[in-house]
């Protein structure tokens, strides 16, 4: 990865080290990295999933890795990108809910809360150029209202019934509008778990920096429960018939 | 000694320094209208289902909302093209003119296998700079045939397959949904599904979806099988009035009346 | 201010291998002023690149004052560019004990974004509102502050379809008989911003979904919401 070298004026050097300094330099993308996270809002809440793996460049480096983060009892967190950069993240969250804690007044920071708090520090970091290389989807139960939230490394933000970062925007996405939106009341946890794993499966089809351990999470009334790692049933038996590329 | 004597036939490439030169001064070349598109393909029990969308872009602007993708090859065979639409249109219709002269001189129907290899044979030799991505079926002798060929000449032998900027969301419905053995309706059913969801989450599709089934000894064309984007009324006419737009009228230009408008015609 | 000058310049001249802080999330807006009226209009469907993001992610908001502030550009700068106007015009009300007058959040937000001279808010906003003597007042800008009050504007990805349509049918240019002093009555306005909508999606791919239309009048603002085409 070629690192982009930034000369500071030196009006913003560090004292003593004002003429013979090596020049600031920061990677200039993200380096081991998680793909698509999926979500959407059904009956009961929001459910949510991403798989284990954080690749580094085409290698599959970490194979149990944890992408979705419970942020407060109401509120979920998944994130695509540097997982370096969502490490970062996390600790700055807890941060600000231990902050919250100690203020000791009986409130609590809802989802519409830590959203905005996640999207300003984003695009406080992208206006700063020096941008956190993450797609969060931030998912939650606010005053028994529905939300689910995207904020990218440019600070762009909205809100929809399905959500997906990354491959999953592009796989994922045309299956829920199909088969979610308009209709989120309607659907059970049954066909909830259905549907996403769906598109999970879909996913470890066509996404060569995907794989089949991944995690679910939901957030009801109840609150933020993420499962343990499981597999999907997958089927190749049409590859059999397949024989070459031509005649 | 003497020197190799030029090429005489494909591209020549004398041009492309002088080209880079003008664009590293700025000057632009003309952008090509390309069919950010959706089109695919299955094998079903009785053959093959191509599908298309029909929206043609150049840049963000919408060229043409109802153009065909899906290209006559020969009687038993059709080609669906994405990519640059010029390359698409001439390579689809001089293959189908080789394949018109092959089969009379050997007096039988081509078959798909020869179609195939004709496109990425014609396609390899010029290096990826024909830039069309195509989907090919048919049905011969042999049976169902289904191929994707890209623009540097590789192909793939497939039972589903999906090209173009709505490919993805095209394969996630064949992935979910496609299984050995699909009746002919169900065929269609999920190639205009496939469509459909190039046409409504992949903003360089569009309009209309095409569906072409060929089977044994038929084809069957379906031109506009599914018009899920037709075009709402508008509010109110803008009919204007005669000589609403002024004019100078040559004739009247000679004399003091620079204004004077002829609402004869 | 500082900051910003001195980071962002050094990068830039790296040329390739730097990391564009911009994204254009497409969309249009337009305003078009009456006599005692304003209306602004925009699709809300918001992309990134050939994928909607989603349909339903409006670009248009209304303001404590009741003004409305229309954009298109990038959604990230759009938003904050919202947020710091609305709370300007907070602080406004409570040091001054009244509402913030449209000409002068006009102004507000012309030097709101010269303030980001050297960073600027990838914003082309219009800003709608009733002037002192109860008129409709459109503002239009450019990234940079550049401001100035029209009868009408447009703004964003089918700016290049709908101006010239506006510049025929709200201002009446070029036509024999016709009066482009003549502000247009309510209801042509409306139907006006509707074809210019639903005539835009069918050729821009980035504008579609639904239309929100504000009309801004003494009684308040009234939004009405209608559907576009979804492809």
């Amino acid at each position: 990865m070629d690192p982009v070298t930034l000369e500071l004026p030196h009006t913003l050097q560090r004292p003593g080290h004002a003429v013979a300094q090596e020049p600031m330099t920061r990677p200039a993308g993200p380096i081991v990295t998680g793909t698509s996270v999926v979500a959407f809002k059904y009956r009961d809440g929001i459910i949510m999933a991403a798989d284990c793996l954080a690749s580094y460049g085409s290698l599959a480096r970490f194979r149990s890795e944890n992408r979705l983060f419970k942020v407060n009892e109401t509120t979920l967190l998944g994130a695509a990108g540097d997982m370096g950069d969502f490490q970062y993240m996390k600790h700055k969250l807890e941060d600000v809910m231990t902050h919250e804690y100690d203020m000791d007044d009986g409130q609590r920071l809802g989802t519409k809360s830590v959203y905005k708090c996640l999207s300003n520090i984003m695009y406080g970091r992208r206006t700063a150029i020096n941008p956190l290389w993450n797609a969060y989807v931030v998912g939650g139960v606010d005053g028994g209202e529905r939300v689910l939230g995207y904020v990218d490394l440019y600070g762009t933000t909205y809100t929809a019934d399905a959500v997906a970062t990354g491959f999953g925007k592009q796989i994922a996405i045309p299956m829920l509008r199909r088969r979610v939106e308009g209709r989120a009341d309607e659907i059970s946890e049954e066909e909830a778990v259905a549907i996403l794993d769906d598109c999970m499966r879909v996913l470890f089809y066509r996404d060569c920096r995907a794989l089949n351990k991944l995690r679910r999470a939901k957030v009801t009334a109840q609150g933020v429960e993420i499962s343990e790692p499981y597999s999907l049933e997958t089927n190749w038996t049409y590859a059999e018939s397949i024989v070459g590329y031509g005649a | 000694m003497a020197l190799p004597a030029e090429a005489s036939t494909g591209f020549k490439f004398d041009n492309v320094k002088r080209n880079q030169l003008l664009g590293d001064k700025g000057y632009k070349l003309p952008t090509a209208t390309k069919t950010g598109t959706t089109i695919v393909g299955l094998i079903f029990k009785d053959g093959v289902v191509l599908g298309a969308d029909t929206r043609a872009t150049a840049g963000t602007i919408v060229a043409d909302k109802n153009c065909e993708k899906i290209h006559y090859l020969a009687p038993n065979m059709y080609c669906c093209g994405a990519g640059t639409a010029a390359d698409t249109e001439f390579t689809t219709s001089m293959i189908s003119s080789q394949l018109a002269l092959h089969s009379l001189n050997t007096g039988r129907e081509a078959r798909v296998v020869t179609a195939m290899t004709m496109l990425k044979q014609y396609l390899f030799r010029y290096q990826g700079h024909i830039g069309a991505a195509l989907v090919l079926g048919g049905y011969d002798v042999t049976g169902p045939h289904l191929f994707t060929i890209y623009p540097h000449g590789s192909t793939d032998k497939l039972p589903f397959v999906t090209m173009g900027s709505g490919s993805l969301a095209a394969m996630s419905v064949f992935e979910s949904r496609w299984r050995e053995g699909l009746s002919r309706e169900e065929g269609i059913e999920l190639v205009k599904d496939a469509i459909e969801a190039g046409v409504f989450n992949d903003l360089g599709s569009g309009s209309n979806v095409d569906v072409c089934v060929l089977t044994k000894g038929n084809v069957e064309y379906l031109r506009g099988y599914s018009r899920p984007n037709e075009r709402v009324f508008k509010e109110q006419s803008y009919k204007f009035a005669p000589g609403t737009t002024e004019f100078i009228d040559p004739a009247a230009a000679q004399g003091e009346d620079a204004t004077a408008m002829d609402v004869s015609a | 201010m500082r900051t910003a000058t001195a980071v962002a310049a050094p990068i830039e001249a790296h040329g390739h291998n730097h990391w564009s802080p911009y994204v254009d999330n497409g969309g249009t807006t337009l305003a078009i002023a009456g006599e005692d009226y304003v209306l602004v209009a925009s699709d809300t469907r918001q992309s990134d690149g050939y994928a909607i993001n989603s349909r339903y992610e409006p670009k248009a908001f209304v303001l404590s004052n009741n003004a409305v502030l229309g954009t298109s550009g990038c959604v990230a700068d759009a938003k904050r560019l919202c947020e710091v106007l609305e709370q300007r015009a907070q602080l406004y009300q409570h040091k001054h004990d009244r509402q913030i007058s449209t000409p002068a959040l006009a102004r507000l937000l012309s030097n709101t974004m010269y303030n980001r001279r050297m960073l600027p808010y990838y914003v082309f906003p219009v800003l709608a509102g009733l002037d002192s003597e109860g008129r409709g007042a459109a503002y239009a800008y450019d990234a940079i502050g550049s401001m100035e009050r029209v009868t009408n504007s447009c703004f964003g990805s089918a700016e290049t379809l709908i101006q010239p349509f506006l510049d025929n049918q709200v201002a009446r240019n070029n036509q024999r008989g016709a009066d482009p002093e003549r502000l247009l009555t309510r209801q042509e306005a409306l139907k006006i911003a509707i074809d210019a909508f639903t005539s835009a999606t069918e050729r821009d791919i980035y504008t579609g979904d639904y239309l929100e239309i504000f009309i801004i009048d003494a009684a308040g603002v009234h939004k009405e919401t209608r559907e576009l085409k979804h492809d």
